[in-house]
């Protein structure tokens, strides 16, 4: 009955946002005032019978019902009980469902809190918004249907995929939908600008919120991903360029390159056509993410051959909805003219560099992901494009923006003085070249990837600490003036400075964890022991443990560093026999300043385990550097402006908001 | 400028008809069935002589050769000595499957020329050949961590198979 129940309010909210989408496009034309309130009404209806639907899949993943397809496919009775709820996403049908949810979600929230949002713009968004869930849920309902009934039902289910059975993976794909989805929001108010011919200071403003916050989201989502592929699947890396990877990089690189050019509309009026493009590209960019590399295009050509009408659906979708976003955009784009002007030297320029540089590096990683595909497609040799190829052009490339991060927020809008900058921040080019050689003639030796890196991380740092002196005008003043002029800072300000200095710290470990980083194999037999360096890791025994619902088989490895002992950690292969699958977890021993990294793989006859030795430096600071950004996120989310949406003053005073 | 404006619609444009067209692949037209598929199940019994048989649960978890031969194969005996070296080498574990071989011989042909197999694995039916897709003996297979089949070479793997195809394959599923 709860299958049919999910399935009856699916269709409903189907037909609903499929009934507001024309019914407001009607609407608006006839000039039915009505519209207003029955979109907001519409979309918060949306969202309820979403939920409603959602809840009733977890519940029938709670209750392991196997006469559910998914959960006989995706569950198993003697799993632990929170992952049978984690489950519920952890299958192509669940997942689209928690799309579906999210997308829906973020429609409500929007019509919760939309005040002073001129009413056609908030109705048309409304309208393209429901369009899009009216898509989604038909493609739920008419290809991966999550409540089709299996007969007979099976005694036990097939269990989930152990790979999925982990705290990283169950809270990774709901972080990184959320950013995915927040992306549609921007999206719709993007459509609904191009509509009414019209986008100002104004629309960044009540625009701006959203983009930060699908950004942060997929920050977070991207980050947690990072971190389960280090710590879970034991392939030694935190980010390998694999095409799922690159399909979330790419939204990010469009969002990130989109909340700055956001910026520059809403302080000076300009770029509009610009950014408004950037909201029309992050969205596409995000279904790419969903779907063409998850499930059907990239992974490989039999999956699309398996499920041909989704992958159908689904370019459908795309090219409607992106088809007809861009055409609009192509139509209308012009009406949108800016009224700002600004010179070479301004913060806006810095922040155009940062857009084109942005916009280019989306673009390699598009052609890395699409190219080897375009290949295979095209004729029968195959070619993979691996780190070589972003090493050579990605991180050059954004690591040459990153030098402009510091300067940026230093840089005055319209007019800058390039003078005084460089006045100011010569401390921190002074620390850049000393962390630079220092760098260099402790670790380096032979090359400059790691001395580069180290500077441009200081160079970041410093300089941000120079600007934040500046504005509180710290030491110029009493301290408790300074302490005033902090409070007083907006919270946008700081969320700007925070999120940059997590990008320094980014930059600092990234830089660690693959200029210096150390690795060794070899076959070890209990009692061996490895030498890496100052470091020597030895086996001590392996052993069997038996779980719930797998076998692992537990190495223990002690590491001393040089005299010291460092203590010891276990790495294990788990088998879970419902599914006959392994999977590795490896085994971290976390510093400050290193992760001793290892794993175990399957025992060969007489020579022993293979073990898997990695030293990477400074890895913490990867998820410590990652979070600081999302800190920046929300902290700039949080930022309500100096004067509310509320207040209905025109457009031209809310650009001179002073910072 | 009036048409720029739709520079970004002709891209995906673009893009959009070359995805409609890779719809219409035909996976079947794919040079081996079993490349990128997982490996089929199978549990082989070790040849006569030997403890441990061969399973593709013993392939998971590491990047392994798996080579079917057999004692009656003069082009076996030809590739023999370079699957000895690639094992001397200890780059990657070859797995070995003895095809269609009488009782005892597989294993009085490895006493005389030397066990380049970690496991070994006895087809005497030949049924597990079948799907494997297999063309003849010999025959190599890359499979990776996740016991899936990367690549498949047919006949001898001569040196320089082995240093210009193969090993680059291998080291580079090993640092994937």
């Amino acid at each position: 009955m709860i299958a049919e129940l999910g399935q009856f309010l699916l269709i409903l909210a189907f037909l609903v946002a499929l009934l507001q989408s024309g019914l407001i496009f009607l609407g608006l034309r006839t000039g039915d005032t009505a519209v207003f309130g029955f979109a907001r009404a519409g979309a918060i209806a949306q969202f309820v019978l979403v939920g409603a639907a959602f809840a009733c899949l977890t519940w029938l993943f709670a209750v392991s019902d196997f006469s559910v397809l998914v959960v006989a496919d995706n569950s198993h009775s003697e799993k632990p009980f929170i992952y049978k709820l984690t489950g519920v996403w952890g299958n192509h049908e669940g997942s689209m469902l928690l799309w579906c949810l999210m997308l829906t979600g973020y429609t409500g929230v929007l019509a919760w809190t939309a005040n002073g949002i001129a009413p056609r713009l908030i109705t048309l968004t409304f309208a393209v918004q429901s369009m899009i869930t009216a898509a989604f849920t038909a493609f739920l309902l008419f290809t991966s249907n999550p409540f089709a009934r299996l007969w007979p039902a099976p005694a036990d289910g097939n269990d989930l995929n152990p790979l999925l059975q982990d705290p990283g993976l169950a809270s990774h794909p709901p972080m990184l939908y959320a950013g995915y989805v927040g992306f549609s929001i921007t999206f719709s108010f993007a459509v609904a600008a191009l509509i009414e011919g019209r986008a100002d200071a104004r629309w960044a403003r009540i625009v701006r919120p959203w983009a930060l916050a699908a950004w942060t989201f997929l920050t977070i989502g991207i980050l947690l991903g990072a971190s389960w592929a280090y710590f879970e699947l034991g392939w030694g890396g935190w980010w390998a360029w694999d095409p799922v990877e690159n399909a979330s990089l790419m939204p990010w690189l469009a969002g990130t390159a989109f909340i700055h050019s956001l910026r520059v509309m809403e302080k000076r009026d300009t770029l509009k056509a610009w950014t408004i493009l950037l909201a029309l590209m992050a969205f596409p960019l995000s279904l790419v993410g969903t779907f063409l590399v998850r499930s059907v295009i990239i992974t490989s050509v039999h999956a699309f051959a398996v499920y041909p009408e989704r992958g159908v659906f689904i370019l459908a979708i795309l090219a409607v909805v992106v088809g007809g976003a861009l055409a609009l955009y192509g139509w209308r784009a012009n009406c949108l003219k800016p009224t700002g002007v600004f010179s070479e030297i301004s913060r806006e320029s810095s922040l155009v560099v940062n857009n084109l540089v942005l916009a280019a590096a989306c673009a390699l990683v598009f052609f890395g992901t699409f190219y080897p595909l375009f290949v295979t497609t095209v004729s029968d040799e195959t070619l993979t494009i691996g780190a070589p190829f972003y090493n050579a052009t990605f991180n050059p490339l954004v690591g040459t923006l990153l030098i402009l991060v510091p300067i940026s927020g230093m840089l005055a809008w319209k007019r800058a003085k390039p003078g005084p900058l460089l006045r100011q921040l010569a401390p921190a080019a002074i620390a850049m070249l000393a962390a630079g050689i220092i760098a260099f003639a402790l670790a380096d030796h032979d090359r400059l990837a790691g001395a580069m890196g180290t500077a441009l991380a200081v160079w970041i740092a410093v300089g941000l600490l120079i600007d934040l002196k500046s504005r509180l005008k710290l030491f110029d003043i009493p301290l408790a003036a300074s302490l005033a002029r902090a409070r007083n800072l907006p919270l946008g300000i700081w969320g700007m400075i925070v999120a940059h200095f997590g990008v320094g710290i980014l930059v600092l470990a990234i830089t660690g964890v693959s200029a210096w980083k150390t690795e060794s194999r070899s076959f070890m037999q209990p009692g061996d022991s490895l030498t890496m360096g100052q470091y020597e890791i030895v086996l001590e025994g392996v052993s069997r443990v038996d779980r719930d619902n797998f076998i692992a088989e537990e190495g223990l490895f002690h590491v001393y560093y040089g005299e010291r002992d460092l203590g010891s950690l276990a790495a294990e292969r788990r088998f879970y026999p419902v599914r006959g699958m392994s999977t590795t977890e490896s085994a971290v021993q976390g510093s400050a300043l290193r992760d001793v990294y290892i794993t175990i793989g399957e025992p060969v006859a007489t020579r022993g385990w293979p073990v898997h030795v990695y030293i990477y430096p400074l890895a913490f600071w990867l998820w410590v550097g990652g979070a600081i950004i999302s800190l920046g996120g929300a902290l700039s989310i949080a930022d309500r402006g100096r004067r509310s949406l509320l207040s209905r003053k025109p457009a031209a005073e809310q650009v001179q908001v002073a910072e | 400028m009036r048409l720029l404006a739709f520079l970004p619609l002709a891209l995906f444009a673009a893009m959009a008809i070359y995805f409609a067209m890779g719809l219409r692949e035909d996976p079947s037209v794919l040079p081996s069935q079993l490349v990128d598929e997982a490996l089929p199940d199978f549990d082989l019994p070790p040849i006569e002589g030997y403890q441990l048989g061969l399973s593709d649960d013993d392939l998971h978890g590491e990047v392994s050769l798996v080579n079917y031969f057999g004692s009656w194969c003069p082009p076996c005996l030809i590739e023999h000595p370079m699957l000895m070296q690639i094992s001397r080498s200890g780059v990657v574990p070859i797995y070995g499957i003895d095809w269609k071989d009488e009782p005892g011989a597989g294993a009085r042909w490895l006493e005389r020329h030397g066990n380049p197999y970690v496991r070994i694995g006895d087809d005497q039916s030949g049924r597990l050949a079948i799907e494997f897709g297999l063309t003849g003996a010999p025959e190599t297979f890359v499979v990776d961590r996740e016991g899936r089949v990367r690549y498949r070479h047919i006949g001898i793997i001569t040196e320089e198979d082995w240093e210009e195809t193969l090993r680059p394959l291998v080291l580079d599923l090993q640092s994937q």
